[in-house]
């Protein structure tokens, strides 16, 4: 059989993968779309500045978007060191053995644990047994064990992805271990730890069942950390679920769409001024 | 005096190791937790009513002391691979895309796009799912339309963002010198891709579809507004089912004795899913790492 | 000599611990919580505005979950006021003192161009339980009956269930986990007949009469519409202090009225 030149096998995979991630990203953007079709008509300045009226039939979801930024704040402040301290430890302190296989393992599978489960047991440990109540401590220390396995695996794998020969070169020149990993490694191993990041908050974000189950629903301005609060996910959850204002709803989930989206050309804008920075 | 500085570092170093040895123990500890937490509630019942009958039992009718839930297991199992077919051939078709042959000024725009899409609630996908692809499967394909294509089809989509973005940065990760490597040896890009790249990314390409597969079979929300949540055995993909996640969800606010520790049970039966399905891809990935 | 990774690092965490400082310092006045019903959970949220308006030195929280959180919850001490929307309570919370505050009508719907406008109850018990599985057996067109039903221990259910008749749900019934959920299934789909919260019709879905009687604020407030179920606030031993206080306002003229105002019917006629 004559062989295909390279040439034409390369065109037609490129334009599979082209076709591919077109329909992809049609299917993704349909999403936000609709989304903000639905929803930004609703939006406006006092829809996002003033407290909710009438169940939320009216009036805005000040009090949500508090709630949305405190909840992932708290997770992620616990989840980070602790999730890229494993990792470190985990790939730079131990050496390569059963012990690390079966606690990737183990990582892997509690990343797969359902959303509710961390919700229940949210419940049962912070919110009954530690008697904390409802409240935005609880729902961080939960969403941050829901978070760990993936900042810990992502972490890893961007540590690993760092090439030997930058922890070659640091230790020629003298440095300790610590000084290796805290002054190279790490830095290198940025733009992963912040995908993972990013991932995380995004789930924290979206996560509805875990939150309600242990921050609770209350529609008020938290004024410490012991006070509920409900994130915007939750009050869409309400608002449709009990079917109180379609539009509403909507317009939370339009405003979290545009949250998350600054949320994410922050940090992407930050991590760039932080790498253009270190190459000089 | 330089003595001195060396026996410095050596204790800076020292600590910051049992620092780091601390933090560990103290995250493998809490991840510990829930397992004991999930375990100690639904053993109990597992031992009392037997594995088997819990798990090859068909009828799920708990006012009548039936816990059986084949049913739901088959449901999980077929929801989180219909999803794993959707989700993972476009979304790794997405990533080589995105980060081979599209210029770095269009990727450093989609990408975040992408990321963003993880934030969306799953009730929303739920929402969107119950609105417009259920009546499209309806009219076009038959049955109610709240079904297990449904269910995979939007859970698809959902891991979608996972997988593009871990895929891409495990491509974008490795050394030049690989590609250049290949090129210089006369390669297509596309050869270089699937012949060198894709094994060097292999990886993490794995991490982002375990991820992935953990989130799918994990997902609550919008499976339960998407699948029909009927406890029945399919018999097509266009019949209403409803996996475990959905079970327990749906009947814990109110479950007390038996029932909810078979509720717990039902999760212990979900760990163990979780642990096979790892088990397997890992043994898949040191088989091809050993070529 | 700090490098420019630990200068940021230390920056982070400095910034972390002026929020939490900033939030930890926060007062707390008399909080009451209420956990339970999901049904009745955004009215409860209206009660709580006004409540706090003329009370503002006592907050009130409700949260949701469903009856048998709020029950448990009431029991456990996690919340002060349990909510249960249920027509009896089970065998657990005879131990709460329990207060009837509300009623509220549950309404069997279909889609809007299903042209049926009456049911029997029998009719009714047949099609949920899948004896009754086409539309042209009751009259209407050749096409399947779609059921749709809330989940196990939904007080909706449960109620619904007891009052139409003892049946066992049809095992092809779809399940959905919550009136909203319900509406968008049934105005979605022409074959499709489910039940939920008389407060949540709207023009998407249509109401049919059971046993001649339609599904409207007035034959509900006269007693001729049979499915209603009693909205339950549930404590433990007797009310005191601000617990009190808010029972009372609930079962007060205003809050009657409010709750008449919203759809729901009042505890006293």
């Amino acid at each position: 059989m004559p062989r295909i030149p390279p040439r034409y096998t390369q065109t037609f995979a490129v334009s599979i993968l082209a076709a591919a991630t077109a329909l992809t990203l049609a299917v993704l953007g349909f999403i936000i779309g609709f989304v903000l079709e639905k929803g930004l008509p609703v939006v406006g300045l006092d829809f996002l500045l003033s407290n909710p009226r009438e169940m939320g039939r009216e009036g805005g979801i000040f009090p949500t978007l508090i709630g949305t930024v405190l909840l992932p704040l708290v997770a992620i402040v616990i989840a980070l060191p602790l999730g890229v301290g494993t990792a470190v430890h985990l790939t730079e302190y131990t050496r390569e053995s059963r012990a690390t296989r079966v606690i990737r393992f183990g990582t892997d599978c509690l990343a797969g644990i359902p959303s509710i489960i961390f919700g229940l047991f949210g419940f049962i440990f912070f919110v009954s047994a530690l008697k904390l109540g409802w409240c935005v401590l609880s729902g961080g220390l939960t969403l941050a064990i829901m978070i760990l396995p993936t900042i810990i695996r992502t972490s890893e794998e961007a540590i690993r992805a760092v090439p030997y020969s930058y922890r070659e070169v640091s230790y020629s020149l003298g440095a300790t271990r610590w000084q290796t990993v805290a002054g190279v490694v790490l830095p290198n191993a940025l733009p992963g730890i912040v995908t993972g990041v990013m991932l995380s908050i995004g789930r924290c974000i979206g996560e509805t069942a875990a939150v309600i189950f242990t921050a609770g629903a209350a529609l008020r301005i938290p004024r410490s950390l012991f006070d509920s609060v409900r994130t915007m996910s939750v009050h869409f959850y309400i608002l449709a679920r009990e079917g109180i204002s379609s539009e509403k709803a909507y317009g939370t989930a339009a405003v979290l769409v545009i949250a998350i989206l600054l949320i994410n050309t922050l940090s992407y804008w930050i991590m760039h001024q932080f790498l253009a920075k270190r190459s000089r | 005096m330089a003595i001195a500085g060396r026996q410095v570092k050596a204790a800076g170093e020292k600590s910051v190791q049992w620092i780091l040895r601390t933090v560990a123990f103290s995250a493998m500890a809490s991840l510990l937790l829930i397992a004991v937490f999930i375990l100690k509630e639904g053993a109990p019942f597992l031992l009392r009513v037997g594995p088997r009958n819990f798990l090859f039992f068909s009828l799920w009718d708990p006012q009548n002391g039936c816990f059986g839930v084949y049913p739901m297991v088959v449901a999980s199992v077929w929801v989180t691979l219909g999803a794993m077919l959707v989700g993972a051939p476009f979304g790794i078709a997405g990533a080589i895309f995105l980060a081979e042959f599209v210029p770095a000024g269009v990727m450093r725009v989609i990408k975040p796009t992408i990321e963003l899409l993880a934030g969306i609630p799953s009730v929303v996908y739920g929402f969107i799912g119950v609105m417009v692809v259920a009546p499209l499967v309806r009219d076009h394909l038959g049955g109610p339309g709240l079904s297990l294509l449904t269910a995979s089809v939007i859970l698809g989509v959902m891991i979608l963002p996972t997988v593009i973005s871990i895929s891409t940065d495990a491509i974008m990760s490795v050394p030049n010198s690989y590609r250049e490597g290949a090129l210089a040896l006369g390669a297509t890009r596309w050869q270089s891709v699937h012949m060198v790249i894709l094994k060097g990314a292999r990886s993490g390409i794995m991490a982002s579809l375990i991820l992935a597969m953990g989130r799918a079979i994990g997902e609550t929300m919008a499976v339960i507004m998407v699948a029909g949540n009927t406890p029945r055995l399919p018999h097509s993909v266009l019949d209403p089912v409803r996996t475990l996640t959905a079970n327990i969800a749906l009947e814990m606010g109110f479950a007390t004795g038996l029932h909810r520790q078979a509720l717990f049970a039902t999760g212990v039966v979900l760990f163990v899913i979780i642990m096979i399905l790892n088990a397997v891809a890992l043994s898949v990935m040191k088989r091809s790492h050993a070529e | 000599m700090l490098s420019r990774f630990a200068r940021c690092v230390s920056g982070f965490v400095g910034l972390i611990f002026g929020v939490v400082a900033l939030l930890g310092c926060g007062g707390r006045r008399t909080a009451i919580t209420l956990a339970g019903s999901t049904a009745f959970q955004p009215f409860a949220e209206k009660l709580a505005e006004q409540f706090m308006a003329m009370h503002p030195d006592i907050s009130v929280i409700v949260q949701g979950g469903g009856s048998a959180v709020g029950i448990q919850a009431a029991l456990s001490g996690t919340a002060q006021i349990g909510m249960a929307d249920l027509v009896t309570l089970p065998p657990e919370a005879t131990a709460l003192t329990s207060l009837v505050v509300a009623r509220d009508a549950i309404a069997v719907v279909v889609h809007p161009a299903n042209p049926i406008q009456e049911l029997t109850s029998e009719q009714i018990r047949d099609i949920f339980s899948g004896k009754i599985r086409y539309w042209s057996e009751v009259g209407g067109p050749e096409r399947p009956i779609t059921v749709v039903s809330r989940e196990a221990g939904s007080g909706t259910r449960t109620s619904f269930e007891a009052i139409i008749g003892p049946f066992a749900l049809s095992p092809v019934a779809l399940v959905q986990d919550s009136n909203g959920t319900i509406r968008e299934t049934v105005a979605n789909d022409p074959n499709a007949v489910g039940y939920l919260s008389h407060g949540l019709l709207n023009e998407r879905i249509k109401a049919v009469g059971v046993d001649g009687v339609q599904c409207t604020t007035e034959n509900i407030m006269s007693g001729s519409y049979r499915i209603v179920r009693p909205i339950f606030l549930l404590t433990k031993g007797t009310p005191g202090g601000a617990v009190k206080m808010f029972i009372d306002y609930v079962l007060s003229p205003e809050g009657q009225k409010l709750i008449a105002d919203s759809d729901l019917i009042p505890a006293k006629r």
